[in-house]
């Protein structure tokens, strides 16, 4: 039995674009992993390739170590889940449409459909046509589409994309709940909020391309020895600053640096002798938003893994 | 995670062709086209037999198979409904099942939804074909069945006129008639699969619906430039015509024959391309 989720060197090409440019992920048990970029960056399109839905041009993906090119629908034994927004048909009821994928499904689905509407909070409207629902309820009844299968693994895409504040809290709260269960998640997102609160690894992808792989609080933590100055001087006191830790950026509102605190220190006393009063020295983590704007963003050309978690 | 805790895949009771099928026929249960073809198929006879009944002139349709015989006899009603039923009425009315069974996916994006439980591709394919087939059977059985009913009680069920000229009685017309609509089913059929085809390769009912209904009349033009005469056989517009074999004395199987060896170089290279088109297909859409 293989990992959940391994990809290797996935690639898709639309004619000149390449949606995704080599991409590998590796989702472990029990992981609820993050799949976080911009819109564009080929989050949906990597998770199409997982479901078997499109081609890789190359590459390959296997869920517990099956392929969907090679095993077809059996590759899928155990794994559950939509991309972009989960469609169902508009002229069935809620309760049809879970009762169609169940039967599409065998394997005692149909005996799951109380229970996943009941956990989802649809069981009342369930009769009604899904054309009369909510984005917000489709949304649900996806879930509760997905939860049918008893999936091991769940693979979301933006699952909170056009939900209201509320609605957001509580498709948090249900993944929280079904990863607390056991189920591994690949969740797809381009809300950093939501990848913190919810994920402990995460795959950072720019156009096409993972920036970073790995566990969230590493790089975060990697950020860490990083001070923001403001001074009564800024120009005066990057000079001396820049004697004791060689390099210093000037930023819209001060100076940043990196130095441990022994250095930092050093440089406190440097400035009250040069008579340069400090204003503000404040150690900086950085946020995953942060991060992510330095990955993602290219500032000249490529956006640069090293410059982003330096 | 080790091995022992997880469940072995279950290969008992995966589902199949016929758990898609089922599902297919009860999507069309529930969308408005499928009754649209359905009432069509009722209401068209019941208007020709209208216009029959209410018609002083004692006049009917011309040049076409037992038309001269619509008063004598209520058997002759839903043959003369095959025959101008081939032109574009039953293509038609075909064509809007089939050429939107796969494509309807495409619109409402359900394609995904379906193709991310544990069915097949070809499994989903396959189904649909059946469900197409299914309606095209019950659109074909309605509209010879209210034909032969409606126009039998108006005019009863006496013996029929062949296309020989000679007389059968009515258990003989009943038997004929089934049988003719047998050999009517092998073109509507791959006007099905032509359908399906479009339907597939389009990804747009429209154009598909629109596009089958094309390539019918497409042939009946050909059929009707008598450069082209060579070609006629072959046609799928002639072998809308192969049934009336039947309803000869004694019953001239050449053109049943035909009929099937022709429509099946229409229809199984048009099925086979679709189901290529379905397995391979990225899904894009929804």
């Amino acid at each position: 039995m293989g990992a959940p989720i391994e990809a290797r060197g996935l690639v898709k090409r639309y004619g000149e674009i390449t949606a995704v440019d080599h991409v590998d992920l590796t989702v472990q048990a029990g992981d609820v992993y993050g799949y976080l970029g911009p819109n564009g960056a080929g989050k949906t399109t990597s998770l199409r390739m997982l479901l078997g839905l499109i081609r890789p041009d190359e590459g390959s993906a296997r869920l517990f170590g099956r392929d969907p090119l090679l095993h077809g629908a059996r590759a899928l034994d155990g794994v559950a889940g939509f991309v972009e927004a989960p469609r169902f048909y508009p002229y069935l009821s809620g309760r049809s449409n879970l009762e169609l994928v169940a039967d599409l499904d065998g394997d005692g689905a149909r005996g799951r459909i109380d229970e996943a509407l009941d956990t989802v909070d649809l069981a009342d409207r369930a009769k009604d046509k899904v054309g009369g629902y909510s984005h917000g309820m489709r949304q649900r009844l996806g879930i509760a589409g997905a939860l049918l299968r008893a999936p091991r693994l769940l693979l979301l895409d933006e699952p909170t994309t056009g939900l209201d504040p509320a609605g957001m809290r509580d498709m948090r709260l249900l993944i929280r709940r079904l990863a607390d269960q056991g189920m591994t998640v690949l969740l797809s997102s381009h809300l950093m909020a939501e990848v913190e609160e919810l994920c402990d690894r995460v795959a950072i992808v720019g156009v096409g391309r993972v920036l970073y792989e790995g566990a969230l609080g590493e790089l975060i933590a990697g950020t860490a020895g990083r001070y923001e100055l403001r001074t009564t001087d800024d120009a005066e006191a990057a000079e001396i600053a820049a004697r004791v830790v060689g390099d210093v950026d000037q930023t819209s509102d001060g100076l940043a640096f990196s130095a441990d605190e022994a250095t930092a220190a050093e440089i406190t006393v440097a400035l009250g002798a040069a008579g340069i009063g400090i204003t503000a020295l404040v150690p900086r983590t950085a946020t995953l938003e942060e991060l992510f704007f330095r990955m993602t963003e290219p500032s000249n050309g490529r956006p640069r893994l090293e410059e982003a978690v330096r | 995670m080790s091995a022992a805790t997880l469940p072995l895949p279950r290969s008992a009771r995966r589902p199949g062709v016929g758990a898609v099928y089922r599902w297919e026929l009860r999507k069309l249960r529930a969308q408005k086209r499928t009754y649209i073809g359905l009432a069509a198929a009722v209401a068209i006879p019941l208007i020709f037999i209208f216009a029959l009944a209410v018609d002083n002139s004692g006049g009917g349709p011309e040049e076409l198979p037992f038309s001269a015989f619509v008063r004598e006899t209520g058997f002759a009603i839903p043959l003369v409904c095959l025959a101008f039923g081939a032109f574009w009425l039953l293509p038609l009315l075909t064509a809007l099942v089939a050429g939107d069974i796969v494509a309807n996916e495409d619109q409402n994006g359900t394609l995904k939804t379906i193709l991310t439980r544990s069915v097949e591709r070809w499994h989903v394919f396959a189904g649909k074909v059946l469900a197409a087939l299914t309606y095209t059977v019950a659109l074909l059985t309605i509209y010879v069945s209210v034909g032969l009913v409606v126009g039998g009680l108006v005019w009863g069920f006496d013996p029929l006129t062949t296309l020989s000229g000679t007389r059968i009685d009515a258990g003989r017309a009943l038997v004929l008639t089934a049988a003719g609509t047998l050999a009517y089913l092998l073109p509507l059929a791959t006007i099905a699969a032509i359908g399906l085809l479009l339907s597939t390769v389009t990804r747009n009912s429209a154009a598909a619906v629109v596009g089958t209904l094309m390539v019918s009349i497409f042939m009946q033009i050909i059929a009707a430039i008598s450069a082209l005469d060579a070609l006629d056989p072959y046609l799928l517009s002639t072998q809308f015509n192969a049934w009336q074999g039947i309803l000869r004395e004694p019953i001239d199987w050449d053109p049943i024959l035909r009929s099937a060896w022709v429509c099946g170089l229409y229809a199984l290279p048009s099925l086979g391309w679709a189901l290529t088109a379905f397995l391979r297909r990225d899904v894009t859409g929804g």
